[in-house]
């Protein structure tokens, strides 16, 4: 077996995708819906931020975040190749898509980290 | 009911023309008639030259897959009732090189399928006298959807990877494969990881899904291929984590 990284991006595609795919509904449901529609009150800032003062919170907001970055990474890295016909600009598209995706994950860790 | 129904058949006899041209026939229409059928009419009544490959006309022996109307189809399966009132357009498979009219070439794909090893490989072939090898209900239904293949390549005629590359092993090579991988018998697993790990086996995948999609036996390729994705992605990190001899 080659020693290539596509598995292991495979692996954070798939994974991210579950995420994606279980999650995110619920919070677009939540967020994007039911709150600024009324159906539910609005939670206080502060009852917001004791939660997410919670260390499992903040892992999971993390995981929330960063695997479907690394989802939208492969994915957008495979539409350029395929879909626009870029190939050629191989070394580019890897940089601009993982590397989004790994400054995505960094800024998530800092701000959930720093969580006064 | 339309007395008639039009025809338009690429055509392409390599001796007279460098190009694929377009030939237009009036067939009858009946109701109980594939596109097969209005072929088999044309090349009877109105041009004996056209050349197509078909055999069982019952969907079992993958011969007359074509293009008709756009979309990879088996011909003996495709009711002219379905594509009224016409014209209907036939081609022949995408990706393949044509060898004449509506036969393509399938030496590509049947090089890729002898390499992924579609047969059941054993370590030590039990001796007759020891009788068949059991499988219960449960294991039989592990790999019998994936047993269904019969090889028309409409699979690859709607995969726009295959389109884009054509070293990728493709849909129908990685689903038979992974129908004698989760076959109770076989024991060829290690051999075809091999073959389907490479750059050229799997992850060449994008999972655009039209191989499924167009499958006739429901055979689902692209779940063989996300499945089998999943088998090598775990390889991978036991070769990466575990030392040699417990891999």
């Amino acid at each position: 077996m080659p020693r290539s990284i596509t598995p292991f991006l495979w692996l954070l595609f798939s994974a991210g995708g579950t995420v994606a795919a279980l999650l995110f509904p619920i919070h677009i449901l939540l967020t994007g819906l039911a709150v600024p529609l009324g159906w539910v009150n609005a939670p206080s800032y502060e009852s917001v931020l004791g939660l997410v003062r919670n260390p499992v919170a903040r892992l999971y907001l993390f995981v929330f975040v960063s695997l479907p970055l690394f989802h939208w990474a492969h994915r957008f890295r495979y539409t350029l190749y395929d879909g626009l016909q870029v190939k050629h600009l191989t070394a580019l598209i890897v940089v601009f898509c993982y590397g989004t995706a790994l400054a995505g994950t960094v800024m998530a860790a800092y701000l959930l980290w720093t969580i006064p | 009911m339309q007395p008639a129904v039009t025809l338009r058949v690429t055509r392409y006899r390599p001796e007279q023309e460098s190009e694929p041209t377009l030939a237009t026939y009036e067939v009858p229409y009946r109701k109980d008639w594939v596109v097969l059928d209005a072929l088999n009419y044309i090349k009877d009544t109105l041009d004996g030259s056209l050349s197509f490959r078909w055999s069982c006309r019952m969907g079992v022996c993958g011969s007359c897959g074509m293009k008709v109307n756009g979309s990879p189809k088996l011909t003996c399966a495709s009711f002219l009732s379905d594509s009224l009132p016409g014209p209907i357009r036939v081609e022949p498979l995408d990706y393949f090189p044509v060898v004449r009219d509506l036969v393509v070439d399938m030496s590509d794909f049947m090089r890729k399928l002898k390499k992924v090893k579609p047969w059941i490989i054993r370590h030590d072939e039990r001796p007759l006298a020891e009788g068949e090898y059991l499988q219960t209900p449960d294991q039989l239904d592990a790999y019998k959807q994936f047993s269904m293949c019969i090889n028309c390549m409409l699979c690859y005629s709607a995969c726009p990877i295959y389109g884009l590359e054509p070293s990728f092993i493709g849909p129908a090579a990685i689903a038979l494969a992974q129908r004698y991988n989760m076959d109770s018998r076989d024991e060829g697993a290690p051999e075809r990881l091999e073959i389907l790990s490479e750059h050229d086996g799997i992850w060449q995948c994008t999972f655009v899904g039209e191989c499924t999609k167009v499958c006739p036996k429901h055979v689902d390729p692209a779940g063989a291929i996300q499945q089998y994705k999943l088998t090598g992605a775990i390889h991978w990190l036991k070769s990466l984590l575990l030392p040699r001899g417990a891999r």
